[in-house]
């Protein structure tokens, strides 16, 4: 899908809190050591603890089931990689399908929007009184789209009648 | 009252709220995958110190990172304290590492939503 440069950090499987904690404390610690640039390695960091929480709450939610493809649907996806001065962040897991057009409008809407829009809608959200179970109420994507400040690519790919792959690649 | 203390962690933040001195401190990083549970505590003490609240009460935020789960629940203190403010005068002093933009935007944001003075503070280091 991309031509994502080194490879810094990888995981496949299922995303446990544990397996949560120690990706993010490991990656902080290698972002520390090689980045120079102290905003980036910010930027990068805080956008991975948001991407991974997200994956980490989509599939904690979701039953083990094991999908047609040999896959297990709680399997999530995540690499971390570096290409001259820009790091890659993709993230994947499975999502139900009646969920789909609502993840994607959600991320049309915030790749057509511009800095200062994004923050607005930011602060829309921010403000509108609604929760997730999490706490975090929607603010996710658009969140990783002001920090990374690029747009985010995404993709749906077909699985089965009731689940499709998603992917999502940040770029920092 | 007794004042509320709760240690940092990698993941949340040291909450000092003495209503003695009338000063609460949120230092340190806030991540944690359910932040509603972290900050109801904090939320709850604001709701009972206003009994007895000092004339001037400072809020020092010096956050290194926060979650988007943080977010809100950062926007319902000064929510909660937006409700008291009158009883006690209160200042935000919300503190950012010089160049950290995204810190500073995020302060400004919150100085736009709430009905309270905010002070920007830049650091040299957190």
């Amino acid at each position: 899908m991309v031509d994502s440069g080194i490879i810094l950090h990888q995981f496949e499987g299922e995303i446990t809190e544990d397996i949560l904690t120690e990706t993010l404390r490991s990656v902080e610690a290698m972002l520390e050591e090689k980045e120079e640039d102290f905003k980036k390695s910010r930027k990068v960091y805080n956008i991975l603890v948001e991407a991974l929480q997200n994956l980490f709450h989509h599939t904690d939610s979701q039953a083990a089931e094991i999908l047609n493809n040999g896959d297990q649907k709680k399997t999530a996806k995540f690499l971390l990689a570096a290409k001259n001065e820009e790091y890659n962040i993709l993230v994947s897991n499975y999502v139900i399908k009646d969920n789909i057009p609502t993840l994607r409008s959600k991320l049309d809407k915030v790749n057509s929007l511009d800095k200062e829009g994004l923050r607005e809608y930011y602060k829309e959200v921010l403000n509108n009184g609604q929760y997730s179970v999490h706490g975090g109420g929607g603010l996710g994507m658009i969140d990783i789209a002001r920090k990374s400040g690029n747009r985010l690519n995404y993709e749906f790919e077909e699985v089965n009648e009731d689940y499709g792959l998603f992917t999502l690649i940040i770029k920092v | 009252m007794d004042p509320i203390k709760i240690e940092g962690t990698p993941k949340t933040p040291t909450v000092i709220f003495d209503g003695d001195s009338g000063v609460l401190e949120i230092k340190g990083r806030s991540i944690p995958e359910n932040a509603v549970e972290f900050y109801k505590p904090l939320i709850d003490w604001i709701g009972s110190y206003v009994d007895g609240a000092k004339d001037n009460t400072v809020v020092n935020v010096q956050l290194e990172y926060f979650n988007t789960s943080s977010s809100k629940c950062i926007l319902d203190v000064f929510k909660k304290l937006e409700s008291i403010n009158g009883k006690t005068s209160i200042t935000i002093n919300w503190h950012f590492e010089e160049d950290d933009e995204d810190m500073l935007e995020a302060g400004e944001d919150y100085q736009a939503i709430i009905n309270i003075p905010f002070k920007m503070i830049e650091m040299e280091e957190m």
